[in-house]
């Protein structure tokens, strides 16, 4: 029984998680993680704490590339799909009006520009952020649940190179946590 | 008198005004928005939602005789080929504008007051479009043909006409109900995995886990989170606006005196907004005290679209007026003829009974007391609601029971069916509206507490007098690094 996708390294343990009490101790001790040099680890909290990308280190999303990309593909196949299916498959004439005409074609255009870029956005999101993932270890860390209520987390998990189960819960210990914990990789799993 | 905190001018040095009253911190907003979720069912509930399952019921009955029958149980006929049919769908998609514009355009003037109603409007938005779509499905007579509209290969080798405006709504509301239902679920996954975590039973940890797809509050998925969301309330803005645009079209390209008029797609898109804001009132002002959000909902926030109503309103008002201008200046006798004959001919109290609602009923919002009274905003509310139920009534039908000859023209008397359907139509957005505030969160938890002070990382140290501390703009969108 594979609880934890197979995205996730063999080993007995997760990672570590510590707790903080607010979002300000949260944003520095993610400062301090990120500046002892740990690259596979994550901060939790109940709403987007301002700014954390910066503390953590992170990039900007690359999430507009997509929309863009599918905005336009959207905007083109649009506009295609119309000057194709009115003035070649199907021509009819209304109105005297020509048969090739942009310009009553650019509501559908934009709709379809539109209706892609959106969709593409909301796929893309999930994609980057590996949504679905009903199955996580931190689930079964004690007091987890907090996290959508009014708990500041963060996990390092055991395959980041820097991990060592006592200098990193050390570490965490020192950023002002107010309870660390070792998480398995399965729930359940033998201690 | 009620006291009224100005997010934008009311500075003291420590911040603005609190959006969020009654010294509410994280979990207590998780508690109040999640425990009428989570109680047990009120008594007050099923007096609200037994009556509009049913009118649902209603809804069915008159959509399985009209598929039946066939479109001679309405009232409508030549000359008036268009009655309720498409005046409950524009007033229905009209109605969803409100939720749009509340969840993307303040979003993007970093108006962070919408946070306690984004939700709920949102919602309304979806429902309303549901209502919106069922129309145009139904009124071309043949519902099970209705697929042609869409540009689908087929043994004939027929295309649709895309030059039409009438296609260019069927492409532009499909889209507006897609992108809604993505804003409106984009924005629950946060506070359904706030149920999932509270749940008691198994079936709702299972229910409300499915749907949050295993959302964990990680600081690299609010990253890509807070991008799609902002990328789509830029996706929504224009794309509201271009609707309403398109719906004013299938009128403003026709040659119809009273509906062959330059200036109706912002008209239209005003009195959406319109509408819309007044539908969020009604819906609202019940909500709070249903379900206990007084903190949350604040005389504040119904200030604010109170405002907005006012504004809005004002528009149409102008609009009225700007129709009957140019009749006059444009010297076409016909159009001249359409206005008078709107404003003076048989459906006159149709045309008054819009001046009223839309035009005369705000001007009351000019003060503050009604502004932050709960009962004017409910009944003014209430008679914008009809107003502009009537606004598409009167530009309709007026425009077409009297055109340019005489021979031709005609009444339009409803009947029954044609009442049905618009009690039905209500019947439906009121049985989804009940269903969304008895199991989803109303309000939308992880954005509010986000505008809480305790939400600014830097709150408690040096930057406390900072004036530019994150928690004064958006918590979304504040640019990379102020602090």
């Amino acid at each position: 029984m594979a609880l934890v996708p197979p995205l996730f390294p063999e080993g007995e343990y997760f990672g570590l998680l510590a707790e903080y009490d607010s979002a300000g101790s949260l944003f520095h001790a993610c400062e301090k993680v990120r500046d002892a040099g740990y690259r596979k680890w994550d901060a939790h909290s109940p709403f987007p704490v301002h700014g954390i990308e910066k503390a953590m280190g992170l990039g900007r999303s690359r999430l507009p590339y997509v929309t863009l990309l599918f905005g336009l593909t959207g905007v083109i196949g649009g506009m295609s799909l119309q000057i194709w299916a009115n003035a070649i498959a199907y021509p009819m004439a209304i109105s005297g009006k020509p048969l090739f005409n942009w310009q009553p074609y650019v509501p559908i255009t934009f709709e379809c520009g539109i209706l892609l870029a959106a969709l593409s956005t909301v796929v893309g999101m999930f994609a980057f952020n590996k949504l679905p993932m009903l199955f996580h270890p931190l689930f079964g860390a004690a007091g987890f649940e907090k996290v959508t209520d009014d708990g500041f987390f963060i996990s390092v998990e055991a395959w980041d190179p820097k991990f060592d189960a006592a200098a990193t819960e050390r570490l965490l210990a020192s950023t002002g946590a107010t309870h660390v914990q070792l998480v398995k990789r399965r729930e359940g799993a033998a201690s | 008198m009620m006291e009224v905190t100005d997010n934008v001018s009311n500075e003291p040095v420590a911040g603005r005004a609190p959006l969020i009253l009654g010294g509410h911190d994280f979990h207590s907003i998780t508690t109040a928005v999640a425990t009428p979720a989570e109680s047990a069912t009120p008594l007050a509930w099923w007096f609200f939602f037994i009556p509009s399952l049913g009118m649902l019921g209603l809804l069915g009955v008159a959509v399985g005789w009209l598929v039946w029958e066939g479109i001679g149980v309405w009232g409508l006929n030549q000359p008036v080929g268009w009655a309720f049919d498409i005046t409950n769908f524009v007033f229905w998609i009209g109605i969803g504008h409100a939720g749009t514009l509340i969840s993307a355009v303040l979003f993007l003037f970093r108006q962070k007051w919408r946070t306690s109603i984004n939700r709920a409007a949102e919602a309304m938005t979806i429902f309303a479009v549901m209502c919106a779509l069922l129309f145009p499905g139904i009124h071309i007579g043949r519902p099970w043909l209705a697929y042609w509209m869409a540009p689908l290969p087929n043994q004939m080798g027929t295309w649709p006409g895309f030059r039409s405006p009438l296609l260019w709504d069927f492409f532009a509301v499909s889209t507006y109900g897609t992108v809604s239902a993505l804003f409106w679920y984009i924005g629950l996954i946060p506070d359904l995995a706030t149920m999932r975590d509270r749940a008691k039973t198994q079936a709702r940890r299972y229910a409300y886990g499915f749907f949050a797809l295993g959302w964990r509050g990680s600081a690299r998925n609010w990253q890509h989170y807070e991008m799609a969301y902002l990328i789509l309330a830029g996706l929504a803005t224009p794309l509201v606006l271009s609707v309403h645009s398109i719906v004013s079209m299938d009128f403003a390209v026709a040659q119809l005196p009273g509906w062959h008029t330059t200036i109706f797609p912002p008209y239209f898109v005003a009195g959406a907004i319109f509408s819309g804001f007044a539908m969020v009132t009604t819906l609202m002002v019940i909500t709070r005290t249903a379900l206990r959000l007084e903190k949350i909902l604040t005389p504040f926030h119904f200030d604010r679209m109170a405002r907005i109503m006012l504004t809005t309103g004002s528009i149409v008002g102008y609009a009225y007026s700007m129709e009957f201008f140019i009749a006059w200046f444009s010297q076409n006798p016909y159009e001249q003829f359409a206005f008078i004959n709107r404003a003076f001919g048989p459906y006159w109290w149709a045309y008054w009974t819009m001046i009223s609602c839309n035009v005369l009923s705000p001007q009351v919002f000019w003060f503050r007391k009604a502004r932050t009274s709960m009962p004017i905003l409910f009944i003014v509310s209430i008679f914008i609601n009809i107003g502009m139920w009537f606004e598409r009534f009167v530009i309709i039908v007026t425009s077409l029971h009297r055109d340019f000859l005489p021979s031709s023209w005609g009444m339009f008397y409803p009947t029954m069916w044609d009442v049905m359907l618009l009690i039905g139509s209500f019947g439906l957005f009121f049985t989804m509206f009940c269903l969304f505030v008895r199991f989803l969160p109303v309000i939308a938890a992880a954005e509010v507490k986000s505008v809480l002070p305790a939400a600014n990382p830097h709150a408690n140290g040096h930057a406390a007098l900072d004036l530019d501390a994150p928690t004064m703009v958006s918590p979304h969108l504040a640019p990379k690094g102020v602090h």
